[in-house]
């Protein structure tokens, strides 16, 4: 624009480039966000009339008696589900990765079934984990009892107290294949030099491996822990498939995903309700935007990353 | 130069990528809309008429004798049965309707579902179809406005709630087929002692069992039918009243003779559990009929729900479950009466009473079943009082939805997290919340 750097023509070439993304993108995922976000400020009639309300339909997430608990259990729960992938998926996903990364034989026999149940339907791995801990059929009672454990069994999926971190760990069993694989790669990419040099100085490997490897994959511990973030408070499929709409029993393993559900679509006799079914999708959006905020303020800026 | 015809290169591919996606985008609404629309064909041109279902079970029936039978006596009208997945029913029809790409011919829900659609103005109102006279009100009371005065469904089954027994084991055991609840829980205990079978085939996993399968099929005896769920509506009546809470008692005093660990123990689950054979009794409904008569190697019997003392009246649950409507926006209104009207008839309900052992026929007409287990269940209708399900009328309109919770209060006091004095409280406060009876 200015005449001075007139040699330096307006970069057409970079919107062409991104035109296509940002057209797919904003038909098909900016637009219905914002319109979703727009109809979670009204409410629809019985003639499918829509009315401006305000902030009313948040107002009832938080205040009415039918919704608050339901909402503030969803929440509950969900924050369980993530606590139990952040200290399960993770730490192991690490002890799989630095144990890949550490060589041997059959290494990549290992990553690949390691990785295998990520890649499943979670139909099947629904299916397949109801076969397994199922009272009637299941092989967990008969391989507790190898072990002298039988009296320890219990409907674990069934109980109100058990449900959701038995899924959760589900979950986990499904999904430990990411973080092992960011983990593993992080591993991999460090250099010969600086694990040698510090074998030179003495260190032991747990030394090497918290002194110098750690501090040098913190970037990818972000990633995997706003992943981790991001998937679990959007969760919804396992515990459908394993539970269903209702999440039973008692709502113990209701988290924000099959509470939307619910809400949005309705369930057997109780009729969708778009509106306050946005509303909790709002509250899904906004509860993801704080993490990634706060993984990108907090963390992001002070992790040092190297160059290696 | 060379730079700038590689740029206008580029930019060409680019615009024409970008033509493509927007392309698509129009496209695959209009693809979707293509088969219930078409043209709208003049009388005598071949019609396709498209039926919404959450039935997937009954695909080949449909299929196979149904439509064929219909077929035959249209010849000029084509129907295509496309179900979807019943868990899913509702939510895709409704997102269908809305796009204006759902079938010609609805499958209706009984009560509100439907009720919502007619009102949104989504299914036609089927007053003047020649054949409706052939319905009592009981049969249209599921599709019907409030006042009475718009019917917009055909009234296609209803489902019988009752007990399945395994014969041979019965007579292993040396049981009667007990008639009092008494005689039901010695007949209990009895299998308990004996420990070859689970007396009972039921989980509480999937929750709905208990709810429908257990409540709502042992209830009408204390609330006396049509009698207590009225009294429900009128608001002279309360969960909290005596019969829901024996209700909810004797339910919680089925735990014991339950499979171990029945909280994780899911629908097919417990199907299979009695099929093959390994429990003595299952308490379901006559739409069992088909799956269990295919998957059974024992003879099989029935049982109503339990007396309190023998002699007095016994109560069925006789749920009208199913019902045809039509798309307002349908092309093919004509043809779409056409087959509705078709539906009305004694043919259309013998057929599919037959082909369906277990859904019993709201016509007037009397229908001849073949089935022996389907002719015992449908011969209740004449020793018993029946009624419905106490929920799905008006009761299930408001939030906490009645149904969804009568489904997690039962599985909770089978599973023993609920006293039956907490569960009625429970369901009645939130009725309250929003529920006021018109006087």
């Amino acid at each position: 624009m200015q005449p001075a750097k007139a040699r330096k023509p307006f970069p057409t070439h970079i919107l062409v480039f991104l035109a296509p993304a940002v057209l797919l993108y904003t038909l098909f995922m900016v637009y219905p966000l914002l319109n979703s976000l727009r109809l979670s400020f009204f409410e629809i009639g019985p003639q499918n009339q829509t009315t401006f309300v305000g902030l009313d339909n948040y107002i009832k997430l938080f205040t009415d008696e039918n919704f608050a608990p339901r909402f503030w259990g969803a929440l509950g729960n969900n924050v369980v589900f993530f606590l139990v992938h952040m200290l399960v998926q993770n730490p192991i996903g690490l002890l799989l990765a630095a144990l890949l990364a550490s060589g041997g034989r059959g290494r990549g026999f290992y990553r690949s079934v390691l990785f295998m149940p990520t890649i499943l339907s979670v139909v099947i791995i629904g299916f397949i984990w109801n076969l397994i801990l199922s009272p009637l059929w299941g092989v967990a009672q008969t391989m507790m009892s190898w072990v002298g454990l039988e009296q320890f069994y219990k409907p674990w999926l069934g109980l109100e107290s058990t449900a959701l971190v038995t899924i959760s760990l589900i979950s986990v069993w499904q999904f430990i294949g990411i973080p092992m694989i960011l983990f593993y790669t992080a591993l991999i990419g460090i250099p010969e030099e600086l694990t040698e040099a510090s074998r030179v100085d003495g260190a032991s490997g747990w030394a090497t491996f918290w002194r110098i490897k750690f501090p040098l994959i913190l970037p990818t511990v972000g990633i995997v822990g706003i992943l981790t973030y991001v998937g679990n408070f959007n969760a919804f499929d396992l515990i459908y498939t394993l539970k269903g709409a209702n999440a039973g029993p008692e709502y113990s393993t209701d988290i924000m995903g099959t509470f939307f559900f619910r809400t949005y679509f309705g369930q057997q006799l109780q009729l969708g309700n778009p509106s306050m079914g946005a509303t909790v999708a709002a509250m899904m959006f906004l509860i993801i935007l704080v993490g990634v905020l706060v993984y990108l303020i907090l963390w992001q800026r002070r992790v040092q990353s190297y160059e290696l | 130069m060379r730079k700038n015809v590689v740029f206008i290169l580029f930019l060409a591919f680019a615009l024409l990528l970008a033509s493509c996606g927007g392309g698509e985008e129009t496209a695959a609404p209009a693809e979707t809309e293509a088969p219930p629309v078409e043209e709208a064909a003049p009388s005598g041109e071949q019609v396709q008429l498209v039926i919404e279902s959450w039935r997937n079970d009954d695909l080949t029936i449909w299929e196979d004798k149904i439509i064929p039978a219909f077929e035959a006596k249209y010849p000029n009208i084509d129907v295509v049965f496309a179900p979807t997945p019943p868990a899913e029913y509702n939510g895709v029809l409704n997102t269908k309707l809305e796009g204006g790409t759902a079938g010609d011919l609805i499958t209706c829900r009984p009560f509100d579902a439907s009720l919502a659609l007619y009102d949104q103005g989504y299914l036609a109102s089927l007053n003047d179809l020649p054949g409706m006279e052939n319905f009592g009100d009981v049969a249209k009371s599921a599709w019907i406005t409030d006042d009475g005065s718009n019917v917009f469904c055909v009234p296609m089954a209803s489902v019988i709630h009752g007990f399945f027994y395994n014969k041979e084991a019965f007579e292993k055991l040396g049981l009667q087929v007990p008639k009092t609840k008494a005689e039901f829980m010695a007949v209990l205990e009895a299998i308990k002692a004996d420990g070859t079978y689970t007396p009972l085939a039921m989980g509480t996993s999937d929750m709905w069992e208990a709810a429908t399968m257990g409540f709502q099929n042992i209830g009408p005896v204390n609330w006396k039918g049509e009698e207590g769920r009225k009294a429900l509506i009128a608001g002279t009546g309360k969960y909290t009243d005596e019969p829901y809470v024996k209700t909810w008692q004797e339910l919680a005093a089925w735990a014991p003779y339950l499979p171990d660990g029945y909280e994780a123990v899911k629908y097919p689950d417990a199907q299979q559990l009695f099929t093959l054979g390994k429990a003595a009794i299952y308490p379901t409904g006559s739409w069992e009929i088909s799956v269990f008569e295919k998957d059974a190697q024992f003879p099989m019997g029935i049982f109503p729900p339990p007396l309190d003392n023998e002699g007095d009246t016994c109560y069925i649950s006789d749920h009208t479950d199913i019902a045809l409507g039509m798309n307002a926006a349908t092309q093919h209104s004509e043809e779409a009466r056409t087959f509705l009207s078709w539906m009305t008839t004694p043919e259309f309900a013998e057929l599919y009473a037959n082909a369906l052992p277990g859904f019993f026929s709201l016509s007037n007409e009397p229908v001849t079943l073949t089935d022996p287990l389907a002719q015992e269940f449908q011969s209740w209708r004449e020793s018993c009082e029946e009624t419905i399900r106490n929920s799905y009328q008006i009761l299930s309109r408001g939030e906490p939805n009645l149904e969804n919770e009568l489904w997690r209060v039962s599985a909770a006091v089978m599973n023993g997290t609920l006293t039956p004095e907490q569960a009625a409280e429970e369901v009645q406060a939130g009725l309250d919340s929003w529920y006021t009876p018109t006087q």
